[in-house]
């Protein structure tokens, strides 16, 4: 079969969105990079960019979802791209429609670029390989949530200046966090330290093997660590006992200010949200600006999604 | 039939440990009257000559675990297609699963299986039914009936008797009327929401994991009931190394039971699912490298006795799915011999070994009277060539879905003919 290849100086970047293991250095850069730009544009009172008119963007949901649907439908709006939303969840599913069909019938409709979020492991690898356009991964099963960890690492990089060098915990339940898997991948990239801590139950087989210490306890993993992640509990995908009671978890394993000391002095936490307040972490702690980034993640998500949209819709 | 003779062969045969250059006759009714280096041609001065070139002369492969999608999945599989690929592959002999629509687990449905298998099939059927009705795990099947049919084994195929006290009363009923029970062996409270081996690459790619321990604890309880209630017990397919430490117990304590593998566990390991492979969805799930180089330990060691493709035609519709909704199986009656052989060419078994495990030993534990060359046998018989390099083409193989876990791999050795009581049903 013949390809036909382009030649470039510059290399370029992959099709596809799909998750930080499939990106390199150099594209993970560049992404945050152009994110930085769409920072002070996010916060200026004119917001609206031409980059992608013309463009069709379709977010395809078929998980339910607030602020990862909201923050590519404003960032594809703010780049001037026709943005239209299907929540799949309650519609074609029941009908018995797959998701290739779902594919088949949206490529018909010439979109320029598919944000996807699906509760199986790999169906935006699957989408790639049946639609024309670019596809971007918003959260597949409990594989990755690469948008997640840009955006995580831009908040980072926005108040501690770089991630090289520094030492992140992430806590919780690492077992069903896709967040947390590509946090890992890209905060390793990065070259900062990873630490995991959760309960022997919720962590992954192997865990070690993506390059992080694993830690059953709190003060031993927080150590010295300038990032406090903290992972929400996923009560809707555990079937059977994990956890005695989310009461025994809290004494364990949910933050307060008092685990918080066991981590660097100007330690930030952080939390992808939506956060179960009393159960993996302090409520007060949660809302206490001097130390949570929780509303700046959700601020640079839209500038993150935004430099994807714009590197990725060609 | 005109009486036969094969000249000019390296004839392996493991059922009379033969690995000799010479001659096989076949008589007019199709049976073996003469094999090894001293049959001559001027034995049978009238016989048709095939002169087989110095390739090699096996008993026709006997595979012990094959999916026909007849009745219910003919879109899948069906008696004449599922025989093409058995015969270019040199299996003459297979053993099909009960998991067809409706299932087989009642005896009109077994006198329907054999005359639509007499119809259409060219190959040998042994039918499996059932262990339990509608593979429902709670009530056991007709054994003494089905058998009297024709029935050779029992299996639920991919299901597992859950509840320990039905498995005792199966094996004590079985162990009394001398039926072969097949058990699939997954703790379903262990597997589920499983689909890969649990593991780095289970983690990596965001699946759900299916721990060895979901296969190691059933056996542990099958073995344990097997002291009490000896009846005829066979493991469909192992594939983890743990699992051969139970089996290596209890078979040094003397319980007599039999094991196998599919050619995929001993062929390919969890990283070859890569980038989210469907076909590559196999139950038992592939495992380790570890594990795959454990069991081909195994069989070097007698610990494994047979070697079944675990042919599960499946059709694109449910292949072309997110991983975890896809379908189970990946074909490979016809790729069977050649995977196996890989084993031979890189100097992890004996090629009498590996011959052994498909033809002799399956037949063993049917009981039935296959897998041999020996004076009086059915001349079902494979010829290969040994060195013959080729590459895996889905679209070329015979199977109707082409859902093949080995696609593109390159492949050293090939069958040439195949004969089915003493004609070629078959030449490349």
């Amino acid at each position: 079969m013949a390809v036909q290849k382009k030649t470039s100086a510059i290399k370029s970047t992959s099709k596809h969105l799909l998750g930080i293991q499939n990106l390199s250095i150099l594209e993970s850069k560049r992404i945050l990079e152009e994110a930085k730009a769409f920072i002070s544009l996010n916060r200026s009172p004119s917001k609206k960019l031409d980059i992608l008119r013309g463009k069709t963007q379709i977010n395809l949901f078929f998980e339910p979802s607030t602020r990862t649907q909201s923050s590519f439908d404003l960032a594809g709006k703010r780049l001037g791209a026709d943005v239209m939303t299907m929540n799949v969840s309650n519609s074609a599913l029941k009908k018995g429609e797959t998701l290739m069909d779902t594919a088949m019938t949206l490529n018909a409709m010439h979109p320029d670029i598919i944000v996807i979020r699906h509760q199986d492991s790999g169906a935006p690898n699957l989408l790639s390989q049946k639609v024309n356009c670019a596809v971007i991964n918003a959260g597949d099963g409990q594989r990755e949530h690469p948008t997640q960890a840009l955006l995580d690492a831009l908040t980072i990089i926005n108040r501690k200046g770089k991630i090289e060098g520094l030492k992140i915990a992430i806590c919780g339940d690492i077992l069903h966090s896709r967040v947390a898997r590509s946090n890992i991948y890209l905060m390793n990239m990065l070259g900062a330290e990873v630490n995991v801590i959760g309960p022997k139950t919720l962590m992954p087989s192997s865990i070690e093997r993506l390059g992080v210490r694993s830690f059953t306890d709190m003060k031993k993993g927080l150590d010295k660590c300038d990032i406090v992640m903290m992972l929400r509990l996923q009560n809707e995908r555990m079937q059977g006992t994990f956890l005695p009671s989310k009461r025994e978890y809290y004494e364990f394993f949910g933050l307060t200010p008092e685990k918080l000391k066991f981590a660097s002095k100007d330690a930030l936490i952080m939390h992808p949200g939506p956060m179960n307040r009393g159960v993996e972490i302090d409520t007060k702690l949660a809302d206490d600006i001097n130390v949570s980034l929780v509303k700046e993640q959700v601020e640079l998500g839209v500038a993150v999604r935004m430099a994807c949209l714009k590197i990725y819709c060609k | 039939m005109k009486e036969k003779i094969l000249i000019n062969a390296r004839i392996i045969d493991p059922s009379q440990e033969m690995d000799e250059k010479g001659s096989v006759i076949i008589n007019e009714e199709g049976k073996i009257t003469a094999v090894g280096k001293n049959v001559k041609k001027d034995d049978v001065p009238s016989a048709e000559v095939i002169d087989v070139k110095n390739h090699i002369i096996i008993p026709g492969i006997v595979d012990m675990k094959a999916f026909v999608g007849e009745p219910g999945y003919e879109y899948k599989e069906n008696f004449r297609t599922l025989s093409q690929a058995a015969l270019s592959g040199g299996v003459t002999s297979v053993v099909t699963m009960p998991n067809t629509k409706p299932i087989i687990d009642n005896v009109s449905m077994v006198d329907f299986i054999i005359r639509r298998g007499r119809d259409k099939a060219s190959v040998n059927l042994f039918p499996c039914a059932s262990l339990t009705r509608e593979i429902g795990g709670k009530e056991m099947s007709e054994f003494g009936l089905l058998s009297a049919k024709g029935i050779i084994g029992f299996t639920d195929v991919v299901k597992t008797v859950q509840n320990t006290e039905t498995m005792a009363r199966i094996m004590d009923y079985a162990s009394d009327i001398g039926v072969l029970i097949m058990q699939h062996v997954e703790d379903y409270e262990l597997s589920k929401n499983g689909c890969i081996n649990e593991g780095e690459v289970s983690t990596r790619l965001g699946l759900g994991g299916i721990s060895y321990i979901a296969e190691k604890i059933i056996i542990e309880r099958d073995l344990t009931l097997l002291n009490k209630f000896p009846c005829r017990y066979h493991i469909n397919q192992i594939s983890s190394k743990d699992s051969l430490d139970v089996i290596e117990k209890n078979k040094e304590k003397g319980l007599k039971f039999s094991v196998g593998v599919s050619i995929n566990n001993l062929s390919l390991n969890e990283n070859d699912i890569g980038d989210f492979k469907t076909f590559l969805k196999l139950s038992p799930p592939l495992r380790l490298e570890d594990d795959r180089t454990s069991l081909v330990e195994g069989i070097k060691s007698g610990l494994i006795d047979v070697i079944v493709s675990d042919h599960t035609p499946e059709d694109e519709e449910g292949k072309r799915l997110p991983f975890a909704q896809a379908a189970t199986g990946a074909i490979g009656i016809e790729t069977l011999l050649s995977l196996a052989l890989e084993m031979h060419h890189n100097e992890s078994l004996p090629l009498t070994k590996i011959i052994e495990t498909l033809t002799i030993n399956p037949s063993k534990i049917l009981k039935i009277n296959k897998g041999s060359l020996k004076k009086g046998s059915d001349a079902d018989i494979c010829i290969f060539d040994l060195d013959k390099p080729w590459v895996v083409n889905a679209d070329d193989l015979k199977s109707k879905s082409k859902n093949s876990a080995i696609e593109g791999r390159k492949l050293q050795g090939k069958v040439i003919m195949t004969l089915l009581n003493g004609e070629v049903v078959f030449k490349s």
